[in-house]
Parts: C-alpha cells; sequence; structure tokens
C-alpha cells in the first residue's frame, strides 16, 4: 500500500495537496482497495462551493455506492473529466487520478500525515 | 444457449398473434424509417427457447431461496387461478362503473384487509413495487407539512442498518438525508435519534424488524420522540412478514407505510415485476393519498379521489391482477393463519440459526425474527474466503444464495431469510448444504475462488458488465 508523503489525508481516505492555495483531492490507495474496481463517478460542477467534512461526489463500484467527502471548503475551478469514462484511473494509479482542484481555500478538516494516516488504516483493517 | 435473435430464418413465424380487426394506418410521425427487425421463429423454437431459459434459472418452485429481506415465500397456485378468472382479466379500467363492480370489491376489500392488518385507516394500492411505496408515503408526509405551512422541516432521518431505498426515496421526494448511527445490537440509537430530531425534521423511516432480523425493543419510545418533535414516522413494510398479525405497525406509532405484495402476501417475484407496494396511512393523512379509491355508494361501489389528493403515481389502479393474488391469499389464510405464517417464518429463521451457530459467527447472537445474519469476516482473515464465496458455492448444490454484503453495517454478510413455506426437511438439507461448504472453506479455500462449477454460467465479470454495459442485441 501507498501513502505518499508529501500528501496529506483525511480520515475518510481522500488525500489532498494544497500548493500556492490551490487544493487537488482524490482517493487514497487504502480506499480504491476497500471499494474494489470502480465502475461509476459522480463530480461536482466547476465553481461548486465544497465544505470540509461534507460530500464533494461519490464512487460507485460494483458492492457500493461510497460518497467522497471534500478535506477542504473552497471553490470548485477544475473537475478531472477524464474519471468520468475512466474509473478505472483511480483503481490504476489513486494518486495520479484526482478528481477536483478548488480554490479560495477557507477552512480545512484535521488532515493527517503520511505516518499517522498508514497508522490510521493499520487499525482500521484491524476493526 | 443461442439468444432468440440468433434463431429463426427470413419468412419463418407463427399465428399466435392474430391479424388486427381493425384496418390501421399509422400516421407519417408514427412511420418507422426502416422496418423493426424482429426475431423470426417457428412456434416449436419458441416454445423450447422459453423452456430452456426456465430451465437455466431459479426460482422457488425449483428449491430453497433464502434470499434475505426479498421473503421469497412459495406463490399458492389458487392465487393464479383467482387472477386468471374472465371477470379480472376480460376487463378494461375504463369501462363504466356498474360493469367493473367485482373488480372495485377486490380493491375495497384489500384496502380494508391490509389496514386491518397494518392497524391503518386507509390504503392505496396504485404504487408497483416496494420503493414506489416509499416515494409515494414520502410525499404524503410531504403534502402534510405543506398543507401547515410548516416549510422548515426538509429532514428524513434513516438509520444507517436501512435499505438502500430509505435514503434514495427521500433524496428522491426532496428531502435531505440524515443517517443515524445504529447501537451494538443493530437496533436504533436513542441518543443519536434525540440529538437528530428537530425543527427541520420532516420524518423518520424505519423497519421492524430491522434489516439485521430484530424487533427493535424500544419502538414504541422511537415514535414518540419523532413524533413529539413534530416528525412523522414512515413504517418500510419490508420485514413485515415477521408480524403480520401479531402486532401492527399502526399501533407502534407509524402514521404510513408500505406493503409489499410480491413479499409478504405471497404474489410472483418474477422478472422484476409486476410487483405491488401499497401505502396505508392514518386517517390524517388520507386526503392525500393518490389515485382514485372505492367508495360505498347506493348499492355498490363507485371511485372517488382524495380532496387533497398528491396525483397519481401510476396508472389506473395499479398493478390490479397481482392485488387480486394478494386478497386470495390473504382471505385462503385468514385472521387465524396470517399469523400463524408470522410465526411459521419466525421459528424456520430461529431453528436454522441454531442449527448453523456452531460453525458460522452470527451478526448478532440474539433469538430472531424471521432472517438472520451471519458473518464471513473471520473465514476472510483466516481462509481469504469471503462471503461471495460462499455464496456461490451454494449454487452448485441447487441453493439460491442468501443476499450477500447487505445491511452495510455487517461486514462480509450474509443474510438468511427461510420463510414459512419450507419444510422441516428442506431447512435440514440446506443446514447441511452451508455446513459442508463451511468445512470445505477450511480444508479447501482455495478451491472456493472458482465456484460455481454446474451452473450454466460461472462467476461474471461484474466490473466489465458496469463498465462496458451491452444491453440490446445489435444486428450485424
Amino acid at each position: 500500500m501507498n501513502f505518499p508523503n508529501e500528501l496529506r489525508y483525511s480520515r475518510s481516505h481522500e488525500w489532498v495537496r494544497i500548493e500556492d492555495g490551490i487544493a487537488t483531492i482524490g482517493l487514497t490507495d487504502y480506499a480504491q482497495h476497500e471499494l474494489g474496481d470502480l465502475v461509476f463517478v459522480n463530480l461536482p460542477e466547476e465553481g461548486d462551493e465544497l465544505t470540509a467534512g461534507e460530500a464533494l461526489g461519490d464512487v460507485e463500484s460494483v458492492k457500493a455506492v461510497s460518497d467522497v467527502y471534500s478535506p477542504v471548503s473552497g471553490t470548485v475551478t477544475e473537475i478531472n473529466e477524464e474519471l468520468l469514462d475512466h474509473p478505472e484511473q483511480i483503481n490504476e494509479a489513486p494518486y495520479e487520478a484526482w478528481f477536483v482542484k478548488a480554490e479560495n481555500i477557507t477552512e480545512e478538516e484535521e488532515l493527517l500525515d503520511a505516518a499517522a494516516y498508514e497508522a490510521f488504516c493499520e487499525e482500521e483493517s484491524k476493526k | 444457449m443461442k439468444l432468440i435473435f440468433e434463431m429463426g430464418a427470413p419468412g419463418r413465424g407463427c399465428d399466435l398473434l392474430a391479424e388486427c380487426p381493425t384496418p390501421y394506418t399509422p400516421t407519417n410521425v408514427a412511420l418507422r424509417e426502416k422496418p423493426l427487425h424482429l426475431p423470426e421463429v417457428s412456434e416449436t423454437e419458441l416454445s423450447r427457447h422459453y423452456t430452456e431459459l426456465a430451465k437455466q434459472a431459479h426460482g422457488v418452485n425449483d428449491g430453497f431461496y433464502p434470499l434475505g429481506s426479498c421473503t421469497m415465500k412459495y406463490n399458492p397456485k389458487i392465487n393464479e387461478e383467482a387472477a386468471a378468472l374472465p371477470g379480472f382479466t376480460q376487463i378494461h379500467p375504463l369501462q363504466d362503473t356498474p360493469d367493473i363492480q367485482g373488480c372495485l370489491e377486490v380493491i375495497s376489500e384489500t384496502e380494508q384487509a391490509l389496514c386491518a392488518i397494518t392497524g391503518m385507516d386507509a390504503c392505496t394500492l396504485q404504487p408497483a413495487a416496494g420503493a414506489h411505496g416509499e416515494f409515494t408515503g414520502l410525499l404524503l408526509i410531504k403534502a402534510y407539512h405543506a398543507s401547515r405551512g410548516d416549510d422548515a422541516r426538509r429532514k428524513i432521518i434513516v438509520p444507517d442498518s436501512a435499505h438502500g431505498t430509505n435514503p434514495a426515496s427521500a433524496a428522491m421526494a426532496g428531502f435531505d438525508v440524515v443517517n443515524i448511527v445504529s447501537d451494538a445490537h443493530g437496533c436504533v440509537d436513542l441518543d443519536a435519534l434525540k440529538a437528530a430530531v428537530g425543527d427541520d425534521t420532516a420524518g423518520l423511516m424505519l423497519t421492524n424488524p430491522n434489516t439485521v432480523g430484530l424487533f427493535d425493543p424500544n419502538i414504541a419510545e422511537i415514535t414518540r420522540i419523532v413524533r413529539e418533535a413534530g416528525g412523522l414516522c414512515y413504517y418500510d413494510g419490508a420485514n413485515l412478514n415477521a408480524i403480520m398479525g401479531i402486532t401492527r405497525p399502526g399501533d407502534m406509532g407509524f402514521d404510513v407505510m408500505h406493503l409489499n405484495l410480491h413479499k409478504t402476501f405471497s404474489t410472483p417475484h418474477g422478472g422484476g415485476g409486476p410487483g405491488s407496494g401499497p401505502v396505508a396511512c392514518k386517517a390524517f393523512l388520507a386526503d392525500f393519498l393518490p389515485g382514485v379509491r372505492a367508495i360505498p355508494a347506493g348499492d355498490g361501489l363507485a371511485m372517488s379521489r382524495a380532496p387533497h389528493s398528491i396525483g397519481d403515481v401510476r396508472s389506473f389502479y395499479g398493478n390490479f391482477l397481482v392485488v387480486v393474488r394478494a386478497l386470495c391469499y390473504i382471505l385462503t389464510l385468514g385472521r387465524e393463519g396470517i399469523p400463524e405464517a408470522a410465526v411459521g417464518a419466525v421459528l424456520n429463521a430461529n431453528y436454522m440459526m441454531h442449527q448453523l451457530k456452531p460453525y458460522y459467527q452470527m451478526a448478532y447472537d440474539h433469538t430472531c425474527m424471521h432472517e438472520f445474519v451471519l458473518t464471513l469476516e473471520q473465514e476472510k482473515r483466516t481462509y481469504n474466503v469471503s462471503a461471495l464465496d460462499i455464496a456461490k458455492a451454494l449454487l452448485d448444490h441447487g441453493i439460491h444464495p442468501p443476499t450477500m454484503y447487505f445491511p452495510l453495517i455487517v461486514h462480509e454478510a450474509l443474510m438468511i431469510e427461510p420463510t414459512e413455506t419450507e419444510s422441516r426437511e428442506t431447512l435440514d438439507e440446506a443446514i447441511q448444504i452451508f455446513i459442508d461448504v463451511r468445512k470445505q472453506s477450511e480444508k479447501a479455500p482455495e478451491d472456493m475462488h472458482q465456484y460455481p462449477l454446474a451452473t450454466p454460467v460461472r462467476r461474471l465479470d461484474e466490473v466489465t458488465a458496469a463498465r462496458k454495459p451491452v444491453v440490446r442485441y445489435t444486428w450485424e
């Protein structure tokens, strides 16, 4: 399982990279592994307001539909439209298959660094 | 096997359909550019094709079908006889009221019987299935709050153990969904409920017995909390088979509910329909009911629309012939037989659970109602054998697998509902098969990933089916 050091993570299994005031958000390797093969992705629209801790979209695997939560509050400036036709990219390269980019970040959820998130996932899989 | 499109030859056909007695010339608007490409097969080919398809399927007439939450009980043949009577089949909903008195009587009697069983005051037979009933019930709740000018009530509370259709129906009806956690027994957490209710609560959706097969002991307290906050209580009738004739949702404090005639009242589930999901409610919601209802008028019955009706949720009277089957079942069982069926369902489930307990981990080790949930979490961790592997292995033994991976609050779940219509011998056979499969997953765990071996198709590629669905035949 991969936990890149340069990213930060939410307890609901999203990763976020904040650079020059732009947050890039995706699903973690652990999340895609637990969900299994993804077959459908629902994304917000450009200009939509995100609220930290609330759903920004959802993903569907053959098992279930799961919400994807936003780790930050802000405004969506870009969505990764390619994911809509190729949800398998999330399974293949979860840290390249970003969902949305957001600006005007006003709030962040309590986020974990790579080591803390890895420990959190280890606890989760024992449950 | 071949698809029907791949059979036959040009010019071949059969005369099952008589020629249209009234000449009909389509207008330009309705005319197709190209003739419709239909299969051209003889009656022999046609008949064999569908018999072959039937042989490749598994239904309650083939064997045990313990699909939890779906109540796959046997459909008595007398129901079919009643539904095939020409008085019910050779009739049109637009005929004059005096001509359809028999049908109206069926509608009226069924409504009364369902109200008596559920403890409700009024009923509509229009919704075509369970989720359609949920949607209809929620529209009644919405209409009620709107009629009082209470626009703030926008939230529907749904426990995390609920059927997925509950939050989906609430969202479709325009409500915001609030999820609340379950307690250690899979029942409603009273503190979580108290924290969730308020001036914005439109209502609560709940099934009782709940999705793990337990009767919520706090049910009266739950409905009281919601009602005191000004919300209404919706009962999901999916699990009514466990309690019919014993206790009533109307007495538990519920205001509105649906029934699944295709589950509880022995009408067929075949081919995705037709189902029937009548909605029953307390008197204060009756004015909002959809469709037309049969009411006494003179010596007979007349059709009448509720004064503040939400409109139609389906054409005419819903799936009427399904209603005929359900009424036939209700009258066959009667006041004594209906609770007896519920008792049998609960007894059969507890018998199976008790016999399987030494071999499988129960999600909730508790006397169950009509169904129980086991978890393959340990097997998954120790042998890498999942609930899916066990379910697939059962197929080779002529058993339809239980419901898998539901409810979502139990990991690696299998949900078993034997129903009251199975004999002790069938249950014993099934129990032995479950035990054998469990032993096999310990002895030869690797083999478990390749089952089923004996079915017409093996494991299907669900991912490709979802990502690149082929939903129609394409002619070359």
